[in-house]
């Protein structure tokens, strides 16, 4: 970020999340969501009217109503003057507005949230609401089938084959066995081919859950906070969506937004990145240039569990948790949104030196 | 826990959206066998074509004619085709170049099998029977053999964009199937009305009863679970009258629709109002559900008869 000198330190200081399961349902979005939103409080011993600024990340298509996200409202207690806003994506982008909000000066304290309930309808068909509707929706591409075609033109490309994605499967949902909130863990089968090249074990798992954080600036952090995860940069960039002009091999928005948030200033120790499929987290690490000494996805990722619209806020949060525990100073968080890697946020997050 | 209710919802709308003049002469275009693209300020040639330059986002408006028939540039193999799908039979999704283009048309390949597939084989067009403006005019792509009437090699051809009868608008069906489920205090809230009682859940913090209940507080973002019966009877705290007759709806206008504070409530609900004339409702008026046989949901409320309620007791549920 340009003139970083001039603007306010704004730090993630809490992070919650629900398990996230294949079905929940015996609980509304807001039943689901309010353990997170309790949890992040009770972690910062903030009350709901100490929060100066409300953000909020969900899709209407996912819970097939419109203004869902205004029932789950129930769960912040929206009563006047509460400051709040939404947007229809996932809460990584949520927690941008709320940042840009915290950088004016306006908010000192932000509450982020996100939820997405994919279990009562069919994920794959949903999101192909999301395609340009002239030329590509009306051909139902399901979300299978477009990541398919990207991993193809990776192996084409020879930047991957299938072995290779199978071994970034098995890692994945191997370090999700440390992680308790993870949906898929442990030694998975890659089981039988969804969309060729892409089997079972290439695909997220389908699954409800939520997630929320709390972001608060500069002394109020440290008041908050034993070790605040500082954001130290944070942009996020869109490529074109048309998928036949972009290079699905690559991933330049995602290498943008990083250079924007200043990743490459300085080498990070730990990156959590939003890659629902196997081949999506080969064209991340390229894009990032990412080395074998960074420590990626040690949460198991979108692979272990990935609720639809909170599974990049998660990214943020797990990286900025690990820099809460002392187990990263400087740790890149990615969220994507979009078929193919569309759009791309990165955030650098970095914990006092010790 | 008594498990929750569930029932399918169907979602079903057309989309009718107009077309740019890029996009009306694409589209017009495949409804004749036709396929334009578009050149962009540093001479690629976008098919499908677009009307902003995805670089420099300038407005583009050249159209140019490429051919039918082309390069996979990637793809996938679909063996479980879904509703709404190019093919019900297996297929490969491909990107395709087609020639004279710089860019790629995502849509389907009818191969035999994944084997009969790969990347940088030759396809051509296969036009649907019946054509009407839509990128479903293209019914698929097939391989071909290239026996000299392709078009390798081509280069696009400038052309007006202008067909006889312009399609300027398209209609997007979209359906999706759901299951959906209320949640517990819904379900709760549900099951009470199937017995004709009206249960309320009570705040733990600020002791507020919510009816209907959707389990929190919106004051104190809290769960709600304590289960408090409400009613059966009520005031009428604000109402509208309706001179509108709603379409599939067998009520005669005008009638009144009323916010009603049931008893131990504090929060009104919603309701109709009958059974008396509609210019004699009015706030404070004390009323009672009705309800219908085997109806799952009072179907009015009627006056009790009572002395209508101060305004005093009523005035916070407003
Ligand atoms: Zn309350």
């Amino acid at each position: 970020m340009q003139g970083a000198a001039a603007m306010r330190e704004i730090a993630v200081i809490a992070f919650a999340q629900t398990d996230h399961r294949r079905t929940t349902d015996e609980l509304s979005e807001v039943e689901m969501l309010m353990p997170v939103l309790h949890g992040v409080l009770e972690q910062t011993g903030l009350k709901t009217a100490d929060i100066d600024f409300t953000c909020s990340g969900s899709s209407d298509y996912l819970a097939g109503r419109a203004f869902s996200f205004t029932l789950a409202l129930d769960g912040v207690g929206a009563w006047p003057p509460i400051s709040e806003s939404h947007v229809e994506m996932d809460g990584a982008w949520a927690l941008y507005e709320a940042w840009t909000k915290l950088l004016t000066g306006d908010a000192d304290t932000a509450l982020v949230y996100s939820y997405g309930k994919s279990s009562p309808g069919s994920v794959r068909d949903v999101l192909t609401r999301q395609l340009d509707p002239y030329y590509v929706a009306p051909l139902w591409p399901d979300s299978v089938a477009l990541a398919a075609l990207q991993a193809q033109a990776l192996i084409d490309a020879g930047d991957t084959d299938e072995p290779a994605l199978a071994a970034v499967a098995a890692r994945s949902r191997t370090d999700a066995s440390a992680n308790s909130h993870a949906q898929v863990r442990g030694s998975v089968p890659q089981g039988d081919y969804v969309v060729r090249p892409l089997r079972t074990g290439d695909c997220p798992p389908v699954g409800d859950g939520a997630a929320a954080v709390i972001l608060a600036a500069g002394d109020r952090a440290r008041e908050l906070c034993e070790r605040p995860a500082w954001i130290r940069g944070i942009d996020h960039r869109i490529e074109a969506h048309g998928l036949g002009v972009r290079e699905l091999t690559d991933s330049p928005s995602t290498r943008l937004a990083a250079e924007k948030a200043g990743a490459f200033e300085r080498p990070v120790d730990t990156a959590e990145l939003h890659a629902p499929f196997t081949a999506q987290e080969v064209v991340l690490r390229k894009a990032l240039r990412l080395g074998d000494d960074v420590r990626v996805n040690p949460s198991g990722g979108a692979l272990a569990a990935n609720p639809v619209m909170a599974a990049g806020l998660i990214r943020i949060g797990e990286a900025a948790a690990r820099i809460h525990r002392g187990e990263s100073d400087r740790a890149l968080a990615h969220a994507t949104s979009g078929p193919c890697l569309q759009q791309n946020l990165v955030a650098v997050l970095e914990g006092d030196p010790r | 826990m008594p498990e929750v209710l569930k029932a399918p919802l169907v979602l079903e709308f057309p989309f009718t959206r107009s077309l740019g003049p890029v996009q009306s002469a694409f589209l017009t275009g495949l409804r004749e066998r036709v396929v334009l693209g578009v050149k962009t300020g540093d001479g690629r040639t976008l098919v499908p074509p677009v009307e902003y330059d995805p670089v420099t986002a300038e407005e583009i408006r050249d159209l140019v004619e490429v051919g039918t028939t082309g390069t996979v540039t990637t793809w996938a193999w679909n063996h479980e085709p879904r509703r709404g799908q190019p093919l019900d039979t297996p297929f490969a999704w491909v990107l395709v170049r087609l020639d004279g283009a710089d860019t790629a048309l995502l849509h389907a390949l009818d191969a035999p099998g994944p084997d009969a597939v790969r990347t940088g084989m030759r396809v051509r067009v296969r036009w649907a029977e019946e054509r009407t403006g839509a990128i479903t005019d293209i019914a698929c792509f097939e391989p071909y053999e290239g026996d000299g009437d392709g078009d390798e090699g081509r280069q696009p051809a400038a052309h007006s964009g202008e067909f006889e009868d312009m399609v300027t608008g398209i209609v997007a069906p979209a359906r999706l199937d759901y299951v959906y489920s209320p949640g517990r205090a819904q379900t709760d809230y549900i099951r009470g009305l199937s017995d004709q009682r009206t249960v309320g859940e009570r705040c733990p913090s600020c002791r507020k009863v919510y009816v209907p209940p959707r389990g929190a507080c919106p004051t104190c973002g809290v769960a709600t679970s304590e289960h408090v019966e409400v009613g059966p009877r009520g005031t009428v705290t604000t109402f509208c009258i309706v001179n509108i007759k709603a379409r599939n709806l067998d009520i005669e206008v005008p009638y009144v629709y009323a916010h009603i504070a049931l008893d131990g409530a504090d929060l009104a609900l919603h309701g109709r109002i009958g059974g008396i004339p509609y210019d004699q409702v009015r706030m404070g008026l004390r009323v009672e559900a009705v309800w219908s046989e085997g109806g799952r949901y009072p179907d009015h409320y009627r006056p009790t008869g009572e002395p209508d309620a101060d305004y005093d007791v009523y005035k916070e549920l407003l």
